[in-house]
C-alpha cells in the first residue's frame, strides 16, 4: 500500500506558534480559499488517545486512534455550538485515504502526511511514537493534512475524503471497493521502472529537478538544525549550573550572598527558557518537513508525466512499425529485415491469399493503433494541463508558506533574544549588588 | 642599616640586599634593633589594625604610616603609581628562547628617583619578585602570577593567544602588588620597576643560598607536622572558608569553561546553515531573496557569538582562573601563619621544660660524680642553676620575639584578608556585571538583526509581494 516512500511525513503545527502573527496563518489561508467543502463544515482533529487490541495476526498491540471532528459552519457562527460530530481514526487510515487519492488524482500535489517516525531529532526527543510530544505533534500534523486535501479545488470534492471524515464504519471496505489497489500497484511499478522519454515536456523535467534540489536542502537544513538545537540546549543548560554555585555560594558571604542568590535564580530561569525556545523551534522545523514531504508528491506528479509521455511515445512508436510493415507487404520490398521474410525467401515467397490475411490484420491493428494513440496524445494533453495548473497552485502555496515559515522563524528569534535580554539585565542588576 | 638579616615580623622595606626568610623563627639579629624597637609589645601594634609599612628606619616615622583600612576608598584619586605590562618580544640566544616584556612605571613617589621608567622584563623575573613578596611577608596575600606551563591543550609557550592572556596577567599582577600598601613600598618592588636587566640580575643573586632555602623548607615541614594547637577561631573560620570558596571558584571556572565549549559547538552548527540558505535560494524564485536575507542574518548572528565568546574567554575566564590560584596562596598563607604559632609553642613548651629542669635542678643533690670530680655539691649545684638561669633568660628573650612576630604575622594576615576580600568582591563582582552587559550586548545585536529581517519582509508584503530588495 506504500506509495514511493512518501509516507515518512511530517505537518506543520502552526497553531502553536505563540507571539507569532501566523500562529493560525495557515489555517487562515486556507479556510479563507474557501472551497465548498470548507465553506461548509469545519474540519478538526481534536483528540488523541491510546488505544489496545487484536491486530491482523492476533496479537495485542497498542495504537494511538486520533478523534476528527466536523462541524457545520453555520451553527458555529449562529452561536448554537452544537456538539460535532467526531470519529476516530488511526495514522494506518490516513495512510490508506492518502494512497487512494495518489491514485485516483494522479496529477494532484497530494499534500503529505506527518511522519510516520521521529526523523531529524535532537537528543531531547525520543524516537518513540507513543512520547506524548511526538504525537501532539502528529495530531496537529494529521489536523493539517486535512485542511490542506478540504481547501484543495479537486480534492475537496471528492466523495471517498467526504466519508474518512464522516462514516466511521465501513469506510475502509468502501475504499477498496474502488478497487484503487490494483491501479496502486501498478503505479508503484509504473513510477519505479527505468525509461527513457524522447520528448518530455520541459517545464515538468525542470520541476522534478526543483523537487530533487528541494529535497536535498531541506534535508541538509533539517540535520544542521537538529544538530545546533542540541548545542544550544547545552549552552543554556550549563548556565543552571551557575545557578546551584552561585547559591552555595552565596552561603559563605556576607555581604555579597544576596546579590549572589538573587543572580542565581535568574541563571535558573535562563537555563529554563531553552525548552520553551526549542519547542517553537520544533514548529519551524515541522514546516520545513512538509514541504520536503511535498517534494516528493511534486516529484511522483513529474515521473507521471514522463510515464504518459512514454507511454504515448511508445503507442505511436508502434502505429509507426506497424504502417512500415503494411507498406512493405504492400510494395513487396523488405525494408526490415524479419524473420517471416527470410523464411519466405528460402522457402518460396507467400499465397496471394496469405498474404491479403496479413495485411487485413495489420489494417487493423494500424486503426487500433491510431485510435490508441489519439487516446494517448489526449491522456497526455489532459495530464500536462491539469497537473500543470496544480503545480502552479502548489507553487503559489509553498512561496506563501515558507515566506510565512520564514517569518514565524524570526519572530520567534526575537523573541528569543528578548527573554535573553530580560534575564541578562536582571543579571546584571543583582551582580552589581554582589 | 643594610644587614643581611630580616626577620618576618619586620618588613623588608630597608633591605637592598637579599635576605633570608625566617620562616621558624630563628633569634632574631639584634642589628634589626630599630625595626625591633617599633614591632615590640605594647608599642605600636594596635588591635591588628593598622600596619606600619614604610621604608625608612626611624622607629617614630613608622609609627602612623599607612594604615590599612583607609587605603579602600579614593584609591583613584591617591594613586601615585602606575605600572603597565605590554609589548611582548621573543628573545633568542644561543642557550635558551625566552619572551620579555615592556615594564613602564610612571609614579610621583619620592623614593623613586625619577618619575618614568621602562624596563623588559621577563617571567622567571615576575617569578622572583613574587617570591621575594612572600618570604618577606609570609602571612600576606601576594597576587597570583599566571601558571608557568599550561598543561592542557598543547599550547606553545610561544603561541600568540597564550602570551597576550599571560601578559595581561602579568599586568593585572603588577598592579595589585602597586596597589597593596606594603608591598609597593618594598625594595624589591621598585627594583624591580627601575633597575635595568644586569642590575636586577646581580641584585637577584643576592638571594638566600640554596642551602639556607633548604634549611627553611626542612624547618616549615617540621613545623607543619608539629601541628598547631590552640588555633584562634578567626583562622579556623577563615581555613573554613577558604576551603568552601575553593570548591566554589573551582566550580565557576569549570562551568564557565563548559559554556565556552558549548557556545564554540554551537557557533560551528550555526555556521553551516547560512550557506545552505544560499544554496536554496538558487533554485528559489519567488523566495530568492528572503532566503538570501536569512543566510545573511545567520551570519550576522554567527558574527556576534564568536564575539561573545572571544570577550568571555579574554575577559571572565581568566579573571576567575586568577582567583583558582589565589586559593592556592591563601591556603599557603593560613599554613604558613599556623607554623608560625605552632613554632611559638614549641618554644613555650621547651621553656616549660626547661623551668621544670631549674625547679628540679634544686632539689637535687649533686652526684657522686661531682665529688670524684672535686668540686663541691653547692659549687656544682650553683654552676647548674646559673647556666639553667642563663638558658631560661635566653629562651624568654627568644620567646618574646617570636610572640611579637606571631601577633605581628596574625594581625597582617587579618588586615590582608579583609583587604583581599574586598579586592574579591570588586574582581568578581565587575568581571560578573561585565559578562551580564556582554550579554545582553549580544541578544541586542541580535535581536536588530532579526528586526530587520521581519521589517523586510512586510515591507515586501505590502508592496504586493514583488521580489525586491526594500
Amino acid at each position: 500500500m506504500a506509495d514511493s516512500g512518501s509516507e515518512e511525513i511530517a505537518v506543520i503545527g502552526n497553531t502553536d506558534l505563540t507571539p507569532s502573527e501566523s500562529e493560525n496563518n495557515l489555517k487562515n489561508t486556507m479556510v479563507e480559499k474557501g472551497t465548498s467543502l470548507l465553506k461548509k463544515m469545519e474540519i478538526s482533529v481534536a483528540e488523541a488517545e491510546k488505544r489496545t487490541g487484536k491486530n491482523a495476526v492476533n496479537m495485542q498491540e497498542t495504537y494511538t486512534v486520533y478523534l476528527i471532528e466536523t462541524r457545520p459552519v453555520d451553527a458555529a457562527s449562529e452561536g448554537t455550538n452544537p456538539v460535532p460530530d467526531s470519529l476516530w481514526r488511526r495514522y494506518s487510515e490516513f495512510e490508506l485515504l492518502r494512497n487512494y487519492l495518489l491514485v485516483a488524482y494522479p496529477f494532484v500535489v497530494v499534500p503529505p502526511l506527518p511522519e510516520k517516525r521521529a526523523e531529524f531529532v535532537w537528543h531531547k526527543l525520543t524516537a518513540d511514537n507513543m512520547d506524548p510530544d511526538f504525537v501532539e505533534r502528529r495530531r496537529v500534523g494529521l489536523e493539517n493534512f486535512l485542511l490542506r486535501v478540504a481547501s484543495h479545488p479537486v480534492l475537496s470534492t471528492d466523495k471517498i475524503f467526504y466519508s474518512f471524515l464522516t462514516e466511521e464504519n465501513g469506510w475502509k471496505e468502501t475504499v477498496f471497493e474502488t478497487g484503487f489497489q490494483a491501479k496502486a500497484d501498478s503505479r508503484l511499478k509504473a513510477l519505479n521502472a527505468t525509461f527513457r522519454v524522447k520528448n518530455p515536456d520541459k517545464r515538468f523535467a525542470e520541476m522534478k529537478h526543483y523537487g530533487d534540489e528541494l529535497q536535498s536542502v531541506i534535508s541538509q537544513l533539517l540535520r544542521v538544525r537538529a544538530r545546533a538545537a542540541d548545542r544550544l540546549y547545552g549552552v543554556y543548560k550549563v548556565h543552571g549550573n551557575y545557578g546551584r554555585v552561585f547559591s552555595e555560594w552565596s552561603a559563605i558571604e556576607k555581604e555579597m550572598g544576596d546579590g549572589l542568590q538573587s543572580a542565581g535564580h535568574h541563571m535558573d530561569a535562563y537555563a529554563a527558557s531553552v525548552d520553551d525556545i526549542l519547542e517553537e523551534e520544533e514548529h519551524y522545523a515541522d514546516q520545513l518537513k512538509e514541504y520536503l514531504f511535498y517534494a516528493d508528491a511534486v516529484r511522483a506528479v513529474c515521473r507521471k508525466h514522463e510515464l504518459t509521455q512514454f507511454e504515448l511515445e511508445m503507442a505511436a512508436q508502434d502505429l509507426i512499425s506497424k504502417k512500415q510493415q503494411r507498406e512493405e507487404l504492400a510494395t513487396g520490398t523488405v525494408r526490415t529485415f524479419s524473420l517471416k521474410g527470410m523464411t519466405s525467401k528460402l522457402f518460396g515467397q507467400e499465397t496471394p491469399e496469405q498474404r491479403e490475411a496479413k495485411l487485413k490484420m495489420l489494417e487493423t491493428q494500424i486503426e487500433e493503433g491510431e485510435e490508441l494513440v489519439k487516446e494517448r496524445k489526449t491522456e497526455c494533453n489532459e495530464y500536462v494541463k491539469s497537473a500543470w495548473v496544480d503545480i502552479e497552485r502548489f507553487k503559489e502555496q509553498k512561496d506563501h508558506d515558507l515566506r510565512e515559515a520564514l517569518i514565524s522563524y524570526a519572530i520567534m528569534q526575537i523573541s528569543m533574544c528578548k527573554k535573553g535580554i530580560q534575564v541578562w539585565n536582571n543579571a546584571k542588576e543583582c551582580f552589581s549588588k554582589m | 642599616m643594610s644587614d643581611p638579616v630580616v626577620d618576618n615580623a619586620v618588613p623588608s622595606g630597608n633591605s637592598s640586599v637579599a635576605i633570608p626568610t625566617d620562616i621558624s623563627g630563628q633569634i632574631l639579629d639584634l642589628d634589626e634593633d630599630d625595626d625591633l624597637e617599633v614591632f615590640s609589645k605594647g608599642t605600636t601594634l594596635t588591635e591588628g589594625s593598622s600596619f606600619n609599612a614604610s621604608m625608612q628606619t626611624s622607629p617614630a616615622s613608622l609609627i602612623n604610616q599607612y594604615k590599612f583600612e583607609e587605603e579602600e576608598d579614593g584609591d583613584a584619586d591617591t594613586k601615585d603609581i602606575f605600572v603597565t605590562v605590554d609589548n611582548p618580544e621573543s628573545i633568542v640566544t644561543a642557550i635558551e628562547t625566552f619572551v620579555t616584556y615592556r615594564v613602564m612605571t610612571k609614579t610621583t613617589r619620592s623614593e623613586f628617583d625619577a618619575s618614568e621608567f621602562e624596563v623588559r622584563r621577563r617571567y622567571q623575573d615576575f617569578l622572583w619578585l613574587k617570591g621575594r613578596l612572600e618570604e618577606a611577608h609570609p602571612t600576606l596575600i601576594v597576587h597570583p602570577l599566571p601558571e608557568k606551563f599550561v598543561m592542557k591543550g598543547m599550547v606553545e609557550r610561544f603561541n600568540e593567544d597564550f602570551i597576550e592572556t599571560r601578559r595581561k596577567a602579568l599586568h593585572r599582577f603588577l598592579n595589585r602588588i602597586a596597589e597593596h600598601p606594603i608591598f609597593s613600598s618594598t625594595d624589591d618592588f621598585k627594583i624591580f620597576l627601575t633597575a635595568e636587566s644586569g642590575e636586577l640580575t646581580s641584585h637577584k643573586k643576592q638571594g638566600p643560598g640554596f642551602l639556607s632555602r633548604m634549611g627553611e623548607t626542612v624547618k616549615a615541614v617540621a613545623a607543619s607536622v608539629r601541628g598547631v594547637r590552640n588555633r584562634p577561631e578567626e583562622f579556623t573560620d577563615m581555613q573554613e572558608y577558604v576551603e568552601a570558596f575553593t570548591q566554589k571558584i573551582g566550580s565557576l571556572d569549570k562551568v564557565s569553561q563548559r559554556i565556552v565549549r558549548e557556545k564554540k559547538e554551537h557557533l560551528e552548527e550555526l555556521k553551516e546553515s547560512g550557506p545552505i540558505y544560499t544554496l536554496w535560494s538558487q533554485s528559489e524564485e519567488e523566495l530568492a531573496e528572503p532566503l538570501k536575507r536569512m543566510a545573511g542574518c545567520l551570519d550576522s548572528c554567527c558574527k556576534e557569538t564568536e564575539e561573545q565568546v572571544k570577550e568571555l574567554n579574554d575577559h571572565l575566564i581568566p579573571v576567575l582562573h586568577e582567583y583558582v590560584l589565589c586559593t592556592e596562596t591563601l591556603k599557603a598563607v593560613l599554613r604558613r601563619r599556623d607554623n608560625i604559632q605552632a613554632d611559638f609553642e614549641a618554644k613555650t613548651e621547651a621553656l616549660a621544660m626547661k623551668k621544670a629542669d631549674r625547679d628540679a635542678e634544686s632539689k637535687v643533690l649533686s652526684l657522686a660524680w661531682d665529688s670524684l670530680v672535686g668540686r663541691s655539691p653547692e659549687e656544682v649545684k650553683q654552676q647548674k642553676q646559673q647556666k639553667l638561669k642563663g638558658e631560661i633568660k635566653e629562651m624568654r628573650v627568644e620567646l618574646d620575639k617570636m610572640e611579637d612576630r606571631m601577633e605581628w604575622a596574625n594581625n597582617a594576615l587579618k588586615s590582608d584578608w579583609t583587604r583581599w576580600q574586598k579586592v574579591m568582591r570588586t574582581d568578581l563582582r565587575s568581571a560578573f556585571v561585565d559578562t551580564a552587559e556582554r550579554n545582553v550586548n549580544y541578544y541586542e545585536k541580535c535581536l536588530a538583526v532579526w528586526e530587520s529581517f521581519l521589517h523586510s519582509q512586510r515591507t515586501e508584503a505590502e508592496g504586493n509581494g514583488k521580489v525586491d530588495s526594500s
